[in-house]
């Protein structure tokens, strides 16, 4: 007979072994789909997440996929584990896109070494803004910062939307949505020749040392872990809790906003209506699949940045929808709470002693 | 100037119609809450009530079908939310978050053969007894049994909350499993009834959005109205009577966009669109203030796990 045990500790060990096993159940169920849908299930997982990374231009557009969700979630990290719920990333990405859009679109005809760390830090400021609003009217307003920050997320994206095709479009762009090009100084350079790559790379593995630094290192880091856990100890202990929501809001607010430096100018090098194809939301899987850990971040965003890489491709070459994508984040987070089973409750084998 | 009485009976029927989606997965929303469920999917199970009712009604050509059938395709996906939240005791926000990702996506996916198709006109009652009373003709007659039956909701689900029996033992749940666990409920079982009732209304607010209001489908066409609704409960300080003038509210708000533009008030559409969620924002913190009140009407166990060792 089997009985199910309540563990006394939650198991260190299956804490990291379950995103593994969520992947593997993932990509089982993602086989069934396709199956479901009429197609080969091993041929369409192979397209969905070999094919795509199989040259050296695929795994540079991995990494470009890869870096806005491991900067973002990064950030998401720090709200996550002091049990702030900012859901808004999205928004916060676009809004740091628009400011940093705007101060690049200062400079569109000059050129300089000083453009690139003002727009970089533009776009920094405009996350952490965006963010500081469901963090003040969640101190000091008590109002729930998840719905909060979500309509901002459709705030956002309205100001982007008004300002490519009005104020800002490009007077010689014959009315696309769309603005002028940033001078070349404003632009993060390209790593390598003819791939995407560019260097906002190194923004997201400086976040991840930084905040690893952070969480492990620091008496913050300490406080947020004692808050995640009950906000009564955390009072108790006399943690200052207004400051330190308005704190890791700012923190999520400013890697959100250089992520959207990153997707504006990087490659693109303007601004358009879609800046992000919802990595903000798309984060929030990595946040938790990476385990609110730097280390796991940085490998769960490259695994959930094939989903995006291997919905595009599937969609070329089997006529499979594009958002097959969304459908595969979402069972990823799915079977990884599903998993987090295992670490509470332990199956015990009790022998037939009679 | 002269305003025609009865294209005001006009404006308020359609301020009606585009709050009856809210109104429905708001009262839905509301009896989970009150079992002590947070459940975030409104806007995955919504758009999965869509596509189910616009396919079946496509398929199988019965609007009867179909509306049913995007109850029951709500209610299978709020059981994969129920069986994680209340099973698996897993986290309701992040659950609820994978939901609406998961939900966006399959919809997506089974609607790809569905973008493009006209609909079909869903049949109205009482349409005879439409030109009989000014102002209130176009209010009261004329609509799909849909937009009745919401605004009846409301007070079907009060009355169900304060005077039924069933009613009773959902609050005490929400209230405080502990002790309505140890007067022998079944905490699991009645959360499980309230997240998928919950799941089969979001599902009938879907099949109105994509059967009713605009008879198509349109990839994610929910466009947020799921979040909304979620807002509404806070709103309404979990009390359903105050849903009914919450979702009015932001009825108006999305027909006044669409006069505003029609008689050339000079404000960018896009303001105007961002205005439900921008109000939606200012109401939530005016309701929240009061952090007391929010106190005592928030049901004390929500979004709590609720696990008893047997």
């Amino acid at each position: 007979m089997i009985k199910i045990v309540k563990r006394d500790q939650p198991s260190k060990a299956i804490f990291f072994f379950t995103p593994i096993l969520a992947i593997f159940l993932t990509l089982i169920a993602g086989g069934i789909i396709f199956y479901i849908l009429g197609f080969k299930p091993f041929e369409a997982l192979k397209f969905f997440f070999i094919v795509p990374i199989a040259d050296k231009y695929g795994f540079s557009e991995l990494l470009l996929k890869a870096t806005p969700l491991c900067l973002i979630a990064i950030g998401l990290s720090f709200c996550f584990k002091s049990n702030n719920w900012n859901i808004g990333a999205e928004g916060q990405l676009t809004f740091g896109a628009i400011v940093s859009g705007g101060v690049a679109l200062l400079f569109y005809d000059q050129e300089g070494f000083y453009i690139l760390p003002i727009v970089i830090l533009a776009g920094a400021i405009g996350g952490m803004i965006y963010a500081s609003i469901p963090a003040i009217l969640k101190t000091y307003f008590n109002t729930n910062e998840i719905l909060v920050s979500l309509m901002l997320v459709y705030v956002s994206k309205l100001i982007l939307d008004y300002l490519v095709v009005g104020p800002w479009s490009n007077p010689e762009g014959f009315n696309f949505p769309e603005t002028r090009q940033f001078s070349d100084s404003a632009r993060l350079p390209l790593l390598f020749e003819g791939l995407r790559i560019h260097a906002g790379i190194f923004l997201a593995l400086a976040a991840v040392v930084i905040s690893w630094f952070v969480f492990y290192k620091t008496y913050l880091g300490f406080q947020m872990k004692v808050s995640g856990f009950s906000l009564k100890t955390a009072k108790y202990a006399g943690y200052k809790g207004k400051k330190m929501i308005i704190l890791v809001f700012l923190i999520s607010g400013a890697c959100a906003g250089l992520a959207g430096v990153g997707e504006i100018t990087g490659p693109i090098g303007q601004l358009h209506r879609e800046v992000s194809p919802d990595y903000g939301f798309t984060a929030i899987i990595v946040a938790f699949l990476g385990r609110l850990h730097p280390v796991g971040i940085i490998f769960a965003s490259l695994v959930v940045a094939i989903t995006y890489l291997g919905a595009e491709t599937a969609q070329i070459f089997m006529q499979i929808p594009k958002y097959t994508g969304q459908v595969f984040q979402g069972m990823i987070l799915f079977f990884l709470l599903a998993s987090d089973y295992l670490l509470f409750f332990k199956f015990k084998f009790i022998g037939t002693k009679k | 100037m002269i305003v025609d009485i009865n294209f005001v009976g006009l404006i308020i029927a359609s301020i009606m119609a585009s709050a009856v989606p809210l109104i429905l997965a708001s009262c839905g929303e509301l009896i989970t809450e009150r079992s002590g469920v947070l459940n975030l999917g409104v806007e995955g199970m919504m758009i999965i009530g869509a596509i189910s009712g616009f396919a079946l009604m496509t398929v199988t050509g019965s609007l009867i079908i179909a509306v049913f059938g995007a109850m029951l395709a709500g209610v299978l996906i709020s059981t994969i939310f129920a069986f994680l939240t209340q099973t698996l005791i897993t986290n309701h926000v992040a659950t609820g978050l994978a939901l609406t990702i998961f939900g966006i996506g399959i919809s997506a996916m089974i609607g790809k053969n569905f973008v493009g198709i006209p609909g079909k006109e869903f049949p109205v009652l009482f349409e005879g007894l439409k030109d009989t009373i000014p102002l209130l003709s176009p209010i009261l007659f004329g609509h799909s049994i849909v937009f009745y039956f919401a605004f009846a909701l409301p007070f079907i689900t009060s009355y169900f909350l304060k005077k039924t029996k069933i009613g009773l033992i959902v609050r005490a749940v929400g209230d405080s499993p502990e002790s309505a666990s140890n007067q022998g409920v079944n905490v699991r079982l009645v959360r499980y009834a309230c997240i998928l009732y919950g799941g089969a209304m979001s599902g009938l607010a879907g099949a109105y959005l994509s059967m009713i209001y605009t008879p198509q489908w349109i990839e994610n066409m929910t466009g947020g109205r799921g979040w909304i609704a979620l807002a509404l409960v806070v709103f309404s300080t979990w009390n359903p009577i105050k849903i009914l003038i919450g979702a009015m509210i932001f009825g108006g708000l999305t027909i006044i966009q669409f006069h505003m533009q029609a008689i050339g008030v000079r404000i960018p559409v896009q303001f105007l669109t961002a205005l439900p969620y921008i109000v939606t924002i200012i109401v939530l913190v005016v309701i929240s203030r009061d952090s007391r009140k929010i106190r005592l009407s928030t049901p004390s166990s929500l979004g709590k796990s609720f696990y008893k060792d047997n």
